[in-house]
């Protein structure tokens, strides 16, 4: 588990792709990094407020409606979507805020897609009296409004980002260009395992407490160990999260499920591992989509957490490995899962996860019913409704 | 002496110049640098567009989106270069982000860039830490693989960029992204001293510098201005590039003026 090596790679993946102006406070946020998780009172912090303040931990709930209608491997929900502020992105905020708040940092800025990220780090910037901006691509901003009314109600500030293809990628270059410019008193607060190292390491650390906990919950309910873990994949934290505490258990196999948006066969899908190869992207060499002459390609998912053309060094170092698969479902597939857990659990996931679920369910209906699936449902989906009611046609 | 090299004489600051290639489209783009070597230039910075170009601020933004639409791929850029090298001496440098060298594939990257006519290459999203195998590339193919220091830099840094860098040494003058900017940073002549103490190449200054004015400063305490983002401006606001023709000029003179004692800030 010593992954990664001292410059920050996984195998192939990894390291520091940046401006010269950052790679001092790259070196000083891995070393305050490495001496908060070895100071119990950082880490006794972290732990009282993921349970006082997140509600953690969270449950396992065992969808039995779900496998009732479907059939098969009995399907285990972890239940991130009932964290506070209905996503695990929580996670990752609540341990960077404290981190920057022991850096001495007083200005946070961070992007969001979705939304929930942005929602996350304003919420623990309103708690730890941080000022916040929060970059978010104004496409997004368009398709994702709640989440921007509850960053604004939180006393952050949200800047819309018309670049390129006005989404996730976007935000993130608008992010570092903010970081370039003021990286003396700000700390850039990055929602998923991508960027330059140590952020991968930083933030896979801090969403690795949904796997420890569904590592404990499954040993106590079940006295063993699952069969496979499934979760979605866009930059990653929600599978890392879930993945990596299981690492050394080889019996248990993971599958991160991509967005295959339109289809693979269109270019607009966000598949990255199951569709791109490698190259460098936002600070770090990883798979990602682009085209013949080595520019980044716009993407498309209905779930604006997937729609990133790179994605996470520690997943590729596990595709490549072999430790995990990746596979992917469309626009149409994910709509299918949303509702399937909807009708018969009475949970609204948010869209991201819905790719999970989908796969998650055709996945059980071919194993026996001893088998054990446990699936990451990341965040809930009171942000999807207004894509998910035009999608399905429903009268508003 | 390397073609980069050869730009730096003895009672003479190097004007180095940085244009889009591709912007405003791809027949420009010679002629631009025609008129920057005629005005002054001693080296030209061509910058091969990225479609996320996160160490630049708007300017360089828009002219990398335009210069995309219009087609612009390393190769369009390779066969610009190539073009311009036939009709000018002067060095030339390309200036991109590490992906689009790493889906050309490294080697083939310089093979071409050598054939082309290029002298220089800078990366800025690549640091030493992750330059060793484009550094031994590079000189294979006698390019010299220029890195970039900051503010920020600290003395470790320096000292190793002092060892590695070829050509000169690219001093970012302030915080932050590319861009015009109305002032030049206080702290811009302690920088070029810290730097100054470790390393024997020539250091050149840019970001943010776009008036005569400011050039002169900068060439009294560093050995080289890079103008970049003020020229697209100027291209963008006269398409027949009298007025680029007429403020390298003018950056050319504040350079050749005897210098001129740094007033206290």
């Amino acid at each position: 588990m010593a992954r990664p090596d001292a410059r920050g790679y996984f195998g192939a993946y990894g390291g520091r792709f940046v401006p010269e102006t950052l790679m001092p406070a790259l070196a000083e946020l891995e070393t305050v990094y490495a001496a908060a998780m070895a100071d119990t009172d950082f880490t006794g912090e972290f732990a009282r407020l993921c349970r006082d303040y997140i509600g953690r931990p969270t449950p396992l709930y065992p969808a039995r409606q779900l496998s009732a209608k479907i059939g098969g491997a009995a399907i285990l929900l972890k239940r991130e979507d009932l964290a506070h502020t209905g996503a695990h992105k929580i996670n990752n905020a609540l341990g960077q805020g404290l981190l920057a708040r022991r850096m001495g940092k007083t200005r946070i800025i961070a992007e969001t897609g979705a939304g929930q990220h942005g929602v996350a780090v304003a919420t623990v910037c309103a708690m730890l009296g941080l000022e916040c901006i929060i970059y978010m691509g104004s496409e997004d901003i368009r398709r994702q409004a709640p989440n921007v009314n509850r960053i604004k109600l939180m006393g952050a500030e949200v800047r819309p980002v018309e670049s390129g293809s006005r989404t996730l990628k976007d935000a993130i270059n608008e992010a570092i260009r903010d970081w370039v410019s003021n990286v003396g008193d700000t700390h850039y607060l990055l929602g998923s395992v991508v960027g330059p190292h140590p952020y991968p390491v930083i933030v896979r650390d801090f969403q690795a407490i949904i796997g420890r906990e569904a590592r404990e919950q499954v040993l106590e309910k079940y006295g063993r160990l699952p069969d496979y873990l499934v979760a979605c994949v866009g930059g990653g934290s929600n599978s890392i999260g879930l993945f990596h505490p299981f690492y050394d258990d080889k019996d248990v196999k993971f599958i991160g499920v991509e967005a295959a948006g339109k289809g693979l066969d269109t270019p607009e899908h966000s598949a990255t591992l199951v569709a791109g190869r490698a190259g460098v992207l936002h600070g770090t060499k990883s798979y990602l989509l682009e085209d013949e002459s080595g520019q980044i390609r716009e993407t498309h998912s209905i779930a604006p957490g997937l729609d990133y053309p790179g994605v996470g060094p520690e997943h590729s170092f596990y595709k490549d490995s072999g430790r995990a698969t990746y596979t992917a479902v469309t626009d149409a597939q994910a709509l299918e899962g949303f509702k399937l857990l909807c009708d018969t659990e009475g949970i609204i996931p948010a869209l991201e996860p819905s790719h999970a679920i989908y796969h998650a369910a055709q996945l059980a209906k071919r194993l026996s019913e001893e088998k054990l699936i446990i699936v990451n449902l990341s965040g809930r989906g009171d942000k999807d409704l207004e894509i998910v009611t035009r999608a399905l046609g429903m009268q508003p | 002496m390397s073609g980069i090299a050869s730009s730096f004489r003895p009672g003479r600051k190097a004007l180095i110049g940085y244009v889009t290639v591709g912007y405003p489209d791809i027949k420009t783009t010679p002629e631009i640098a025609a008129v920057l070597a005629a005005r002054g230039c001693d080296i030209i910075e061509l910058g091969i567009p990225f479609s996320d170009p996160l160490a630049d601020g708007a300017t360089i933004q828009k002219a990398s989106f335009t210069a995309l639409q219009n087609g612009t791929t390393p190769d369009v850029c390779l066969e610009a270069a190539a073009g311009i090298r036939k009709k000018l001496d002067v060095p030339l440098a390309f200036m991109t982000y590490y992906n689009p060298v790493l889906n050309y594939g490294p080697e083939a990257f310089c093979r071409s860039c050598r054939e082309a006519g290029i002298n220089g290459l800078i990366v800025p999203d690549l640091p030493p830490e992750e330059g060793a195998e484009l550094e031994t590339i590079t000189a294979g193919n006698d390019i010299d693989l220029i890195y970039l220091l900051a503010p920020t830099s600290t003395a470790d840094r320096i000292a190793a960029v002092a060892a590695r860098s070829r050509g000169f040494i690219y001093l970012v003058s302030l915080t932050g992204v590319t861009g015009a900017r109305d002032t030049l940073p206080a702290d811009l002549e302690s920088f070029v001293r810290r730097v100054r103490e470790k390393a024997g190449q020539p250091l050149c200054v840019g970001f943010g510098v776009a008036t005569p004015e400011q050039a002169g400063r900068v060439a009294a305490i560093a050995d080289g201005v890079i103008v970049g983002s003020r020229l697209l401006q100027l291209i963008d606001e006269d398409a027949t590039l009298a007025r680029l023709g007429t403020f390298v000029a003018s950056l050319r003179r504040a350079l050749d003026a005897p210098p001129i004692r740094q007033e206290a800030n």
